[in-house]
């Protein structure tokens, strides 16, 4: 597999169609700019300050850029908001769309068949594989990306936290709580 | 590298994920996704055929001419392409 990726390299740089040094640099931005630390301040923000959510709601591509965080794909964002009613899931059925911008890459289990399917068919099941039990009550909606659409999950803000700054809020809010996956860390 | 030809406008990303969507759903891909990156790879191969980018024979080619190479690198060297004994230069020159 090494030798034909080398391969393709090769003979697309000999094109002229791709530069290995921009690879190098897109490759460093996804392994060690971007990650869910850029979701966990969307997300502070968004618990912070009523107008920045409401922004969020209503055109999160731009609230989110506001941040400095776009897509390279042109891709649109959308961002659900938790309630005490209502859970939200994101997944990809198709194959892996995921939020790069503001979550990085996504994780081995996000793109494995399993989750893929089961998120949609017993999304109250692989919840609670993750470890989140939710009460039978609560509503849970999955939300399935795309190539154009992807989704970011603002959990809701933990008990305990009134005034506090956004730093602090951040360290709150986990990879997968923005996934669905997981509720935002309690106030320690 | 999908990355940097799609910012070439070489191809768009709803394109690419259709590929990819494809390709991780054929029979023949693991069940648990642990080839997911081969299949990311025959989506790439795929899209470059048909696009007229990389045909499959000029990367069958390429990468034996690596794998090659490989052979040919002493241990604990980089491996270039140039080490192929096949492809080198001054080798095919000096071939009557």
């Amino acid at each position: 597999m090494a030798a034909r990726v080398r391969a393709l390299e090769t003979i697309l740089t000999r094109k002229g169609l791709i530069d290995p040094e921009a690879i190098d640099v897109i490759v460093d931005t996804y392994e060690t700019k971007v990650g869910p630390r850029n979701g966990a301040r969307v997300v502070a923000r968004a618990w912070s300050d009523p107008e920045f959510a409401d922004w969020l709601k209503r055109d999160a591509t731009a609230a989110i850029a506001s941040l400095g965080y776009s897509g390279r794909q042109g891709e649109h964002m959308q961002a659900v908001f938790n309630t005490a009613e209502t859970h939200n899931l994101v997944v990809c059925t198709l194959c892996s769309c995921y939020p790069w911008s503001v979550l990085g890459l996504p994780p081995v289990w996000y793109k494995a068949p399993p989750y893929r399917s089961r998120a949609v068919i017993d999304p109250r099941g692989v919840l609670q594989e993750f470890g989140l039990t939710l009460a039978a009550n609560k509503k849970i909606r999955v939300w399935d990306s795309t190539a154009e659409l992807r989704y970011l999950v603002v959990p809701q803000r933990p008990a305990d936290t009134d005034g506090w700054s956004e730093d602090k809020l951040a360290e709150l809010v986990t990879r997968d709580s923005m996934i669905g996956t997981a509720l935002a860390r309690e106030a320690a | 590298m999908v990355v940097a030809l799609h910012e070439r406008g070489l191809f768009g990303w709803a394109e690419w994920a259709e590929r990819l969507s494809a390709e991780v759903k054929r029979p023949e891909a693991a069940a648990d996704g642990s080839d997911y990156y081969e299949r990311w790879l025959a989506a790439l191969e795929r899209l470059l055929a048909e696009k007229g980018l990389a045909g499959h024979d000029e990367v069958d080619a390429v990468a034996a001419a690596w794998a090659r190479a490989a052979h040919a690198t002493p241990h604990g060297q980089p491996i270039v392409l140039e080490n192929d004994p096949e492809s080198a230069p001054s080798l095919s020159a000096a071939t009557p």
